[in-house]
């Protein structure tokens, strides 16, 4: 479980993030919701400890990380997995080699059962016989699938996702959201994922947090959505002719 | 940004590559692998950009002594200071700069732009250690070489043309470049070629390391790692001669 309470942060003049609070739950897809520049992204990176809040608590299961040092935050760190928006697989390495990676620099596992382990992962992913690809080879699909095994190969408590289905096809969307729900049930991770696709709120949102220029406007699940009358919430979600349609069948 | 609060940004990303590596082993590795990279991959260019300029410097330094009272043997006792002194040390540097320079900051550069390094970072992998002192290190190990090479090239490249075009003969040649041999000519350059190593890897480290943007800052990022690599070569050029030599 990660709480955060009265979170505010600014990049000089301009605050991003004014006063959130909420609590992400284990076991449970936590959604961060809003629009572009609504300070999702600011909110995923103070979690993760890339950028420090002005104010506020950030606590991981008891531990609190806001005025720690990188180096306190080292051990947290193993036990975070995060995918970015354009999967931030490296480069000069293969697919084996990027999942590999964690399990190099942080355990002490022989060869052979980081190899096992590495497969392990793939194969959780659907992705088989891609282990010699270079991230230049694979599609963009395949690309986040490999940064969700790199992601749990060191069995994080903590699962953070940046918009995971951005530029992908709805049909590719769908199965990385279906992914990162059954592998969070499945490891019991707490898992937080920002995003502004709806066909991902509707299908994964089993915790919700809607924010509006910094602020927490309103949180629930994916089912109170439809019954919410926030104002706000209404005009992000039914923006389109299809949810608008949805709406008014379920109404 | 000031040029105070560069300078101190700089210091605090060069105090960051000295500390302790997540692993040694892994470490080692990446060394091994830049040293190919940046090192090994550049020696034909300074061997083939050596051998030629050693040539023209010969035939400069020829063309300067016809029909003076000078011995021949002075064009070979010319062309190794030339050579020793200036051209290996610096020029190779400063072309090293553009190649290497170049080729660090656009890395780390796209690595940036591309979150690869934040991915570092949130594995709780310190990304200054990991990815730039394995630079560093392979360049200030393996510059040395590559100079001590172009040193040859150039001698040998001053060597063909000298005797090929006529202007002196290989006795003579040879005698010059032994002629008035001070050894710690060599150790001076040596030492130039150590910190300049470390000039184009810290700098082009730099700016690649803080680049902010996307594709065009990259590009940016490139061309300042040059820039300001070259200009510090040279400004470090006169103040280690001023220092070593006078």
């Amino acid at each position: 479980m990660i709480e955060i309470k009265n979170i505010i942060k600014s990049f000089g003049s301009k605050e991003v993030l004014k006063d959130v609070s909420f609590t992400f739950e284990k076991g449970k897809t936590n959604l961060v919701i809003g629009q572009s520049g609504s300070g999702k992204t600011v909110l995923l990176k103070c979690l993760l400890g890339l950028h420090e809040p002005e104010s506020g608590f950030i606590v991981f299961d008891g531990m609190g990380i806001v005025g720690k040092s990188n180096k306190n935050l080292k051990g947290l760190r193993r036990e975070i997995g995060m995918v970015f928006q354009g999967g931030a697989l490296f480069d000069s390495m293969n697919v084996e080699q990027n999942v590999l990676f964690p399990l190099q620099m942080f355990s002490k596992m022989s060869k052979e059962e980081m190899l096992q382990r590495v497969n392990f992962c793939l194969k959780r992913v659907n992705l088989e016989n891609v282990n010699h690809l270079f991230p230049s080879e694979i599609s963009g699909g395949m690309k986040k699938r490999v940064a969700i095994a790199r992601a749990i190969v060191l069995n994080p408590k903590y699962l953070f996702c940046d918009e995971p289905n951005s530029g992908l096809d709805p049909y590719t969307a769908i199965l990385i959201d279906n992914l990162l729900q059954e592998i969070t049930h499945e490891y019991g991770m707490t898992t937080v994922i920002n995003t502004h696709d709806m066909n991902s709120v509707m299908e994964i949102g089993e915790k919700i947090l809607f924010i509006k220029e910094g602020k927490n406007v309103w949180e629930g699940t994916k089912s109170d959505i439809i019954t919410s009358d926030n104002q706000h919430l209404q005009d992000f979600v039914f923006s389109s002719e299809l949810f608008k349609t949805i709406k008014k069948i379920k109404s | 940004m000031g040029l105070i609060a560069s300078l101190g940004k700089f210091l605090i990303f060069i105090a960051d590559v000295f500390r302790k590596p997540e692993r040694r082993s892994v470490m080692y590795k990446l060394v091994i692998k830049e040293i190919y990279e940046l090192g090994f991959k550049s020696l034909l260019f300074v061997v083939f950009v050596s051998l030629f300029v050693g040539a023209v410097v010969t035939l400069q330094t020829a063309a300067n002594m016809q029909g003076s009272w000078m011995p021949s043997y002075l064009i070979g006792y010319a062309t190794r200071d030339a050579i020793l002194l200036e051209f290996s040390p610096t020029i190779i540097s400063l072309l090293l700069a553009g190649k290497i320079g170049s080729n660090i900051a656009s890395s780390l550069g796209t690595m940036r732009v591309t979150e690869q390094i934040d991915a570092l970072e949130v594995m709780g992998i310190n990304p200054v250690t990991y990815l730039v002192r394995p630079k560093i290190f392979a360049l200030m190990f393996f510059n040395p070489l590559l100079i001590c090479l172009s040193m040859f090239g150039g001698v040998i490249g001053g060597w063909i043309a000298g005797t090929m075009s006529g202007e002196c003969t290989s006795a003579e040649f040879i005698t010059g470049i032994q002629y008035a041999f001070i050894p710690f000519k060599a150790v001076y350059a040596i030492i130039k070629t150590i910190l300049f190593a470390f000039i184009i890897a810290s700098i082009s480290s730099f700016h690649g390391f803080y680049t902010e943007g996307g594709a065009l800052e990259v590009g940016r990022s490139s061309t300042r790692a040059v820039v300001f690599s070259s200009v510090f070569i040279i400004v470090s050029n006169y103040i280690l001669t001023q220092l070593l030599l006078n």
